[in-house]
């Protein structure tokens, strides 16, 4: 074995396009590789949890991972890498803030088990099973699976983070800067979000369409509006962009594709609710004044939680909805 | 105290030039108010940070009170009509994550209204009292958090 730094990459409640990021370097990859020794990537590479677990505490660089926390498997793991590694990395969004999956903090495990085993109707269960931690078949085997719990965990509500990597995936200049910051040995300091502080905005191609003051009459949804190409601010149309509320890094690759931001890249430094933040700077666009037509506009946006949480409902201040 | 034993805790942002005054005067006037409404003078309610609103809930505020002053009274202009906008958005929000919406109240008091704010807090008591305990961390289960690595 080489003496090159030895990294992880681990994935948990994630869709996999945190790992197909890394692999989109490109080229680029092959300086990665040049640079460190890969010792555990279970999507890419055949090493057990056996090997993790004869390294030495604190033999790896680094890990990072990718995807919020679901499984007691994935607190298990992570647990396991944060001892051995110096240093944790959260990698995209899910990692950071829980991601797309956290909005499942909008049910728990009944709600979910309830739909996906019992309601689905192309489901064949006569027998209404779900899965359980521990089953017994024919009487003497012993199966076990990870428990699965109601609620999906940002990585830094388990174990201590050092570094977050934001976006849906990162960016690979996202990416790259951060590989290139660990192996230079030029990463701020702990706790920082590997991105630029300023919000979107600031960086929008769209930015000098934006008018002095932005007067909503009425919210659109982005697919109810066919001028989404027309080159000018979302929000002053009245479809929700997240830019405001967002940190900028990602190379304003929706708002490119003509789509508003949904906020992948988390809040910039000092917000602590990306949601709440944004539905402050929406109410205050609001036009009217009168008392008895502000909730009207607010009536046309049927959906609160959806665009202002789409990423970040278990890094929010309530975390998760009130089942009971 | 009700008869249930249960004294809901009430958050009350009070802006510095109007709510504040009315309280005062409230006082002076030896008016009886609910004594577990808790009053956080801010020199505005358009200062109140919704987050200030969210995290309340999650440390145990069981209802949060914004009162600001008159409409076309604002000290700083328009502050209170942020407020009037952020709170009207802010119910359907909070509706969402199953806290009644009531929970959450805005009001107009003037410095001279020492008589409405001891109405509005009663008022809010009351309701909020009906609603019960809303105890956020409990109900929805551990909220984990873990320190930064130093």
């Amino acid at each position: 074995m080489s003496d090159k730094p030895k990294i992880a990459i681990y994935w948990c409640s994630s869709c996999g396009g945190c790992e197909e990021a890394v692999v989109d370097l490109n080229e680029a990859i092959l300086d990665v590789v040049d640079a460190v020794d890969i010792v555990f990537w279970p999507v890419a590479m055949d090493f057990k949890y056996e090997d993790v677990r004869k390294l030495k505490d604190g033999e790896l660089l680094a890990s990072f991972i990718n995807g919020g926390i679901r499984l007691s498997e994935q607190e298990e793991i992570v647990k396991l890498l944060r001892e051995k590694s110096q240093l944790v990395f959260a990698f995209g969004s899910c990692a950071v803030m829980g991601g797309v999956p956290g909005l499942a903090n909008m049910t728990d495990r009944e709600g979910i088990f309830t739909r996906v085993y019992k309601e689905i109707e192309s489901n064949d269960n006569p027998e209404n099973r779900v899965p359980e931690t521990e089953t017994k078949l024919d009487g003497k085997y012993d199966l076990e699976l990870p428990e699965f719990y109601d609620s999906v965990y940002p990585l830094d509500q388990i174990i201590p983070v050092d570094y977050y990597i934001p976006g849906c995936a990162p960016s690979p200049e996202t990416i790259t800067d951060a590989f290139t910051a660990i192996l230079e040995g030029k990463l701020p300091e702990k706790g920082s979000v590997l991105s630029p502080t300023k919000s979107l905005c600031d960086t929008c191609p769209r930015k000098d369409s934006k008018p002095d003051k932005i007067e909503i009459e009425r919210f659109v949804e982005p697919h109810r509006y066919d001028k989404l190409d027309d080159g000018r601010c979302f929000l002053e149309a009245g479809i929700i962009c997240m830019g405001p509320a967002t940190r900028g890094g990602c190379g304003e690759r929706c708002i490119n594709a003509n789509m508003p931001c949904r906020g992948c890249y988390g809040p910039p430094n000092n917000v602590k609710d990306q949601g709440v933040r944004m539905m402050s700077a929406l109410s205050s666009l609001i036009k009217t004044d009168e008392e008895k037509e502000i909730p009207k506009v607010i009536e046309t946006l049927p959906d609160l939680i959806g665009p202002l949480y789409m990423y970040g409902l278990p890094s929010s201040i309530l975390f998760r909805k009130k089942i009971k | 105290m009700t008869e249930t034993g249960f004294e809901p805790n009430i958050i009350a942002f009070v802006c510095n030039w109007c709510s504040y005054g009315g309280a005062d005067i409230a006082g002076s006037m030896r008016l009886k108010y609910p004594s577990n409404i808790k009053l956080i003078r801010v020199m505005c309610s358009g200062r109140v940070d919704p987050e200030f609103i969210m995290e309340a809930f999650r440390s145990g505020a069981d209802g949060v009170m914004v009162l600001g002053c008159h409409p076309n009274d604002c000290h700083y202009i328009e502050g209170n009509y942020k407020a009037l906008k952020r709170c009207n958005m802010l119910r359907p929000l909070l509706d969402q994550f199953n806290i009644e919406q009531d929970r959450l109240h805005l009001d107009w008091v003037s410095a001279s209204e020492g008589e409405k704010f001891a109405r509005v807090s009663r008022e809010m008591n009351e309701r909020i009292t009906k609603l019960g305990p809303l105890n956020w961390e409990k109900a929805i289960g551990p909220i984990r958090s873990m320190e930064v690595p130093s």
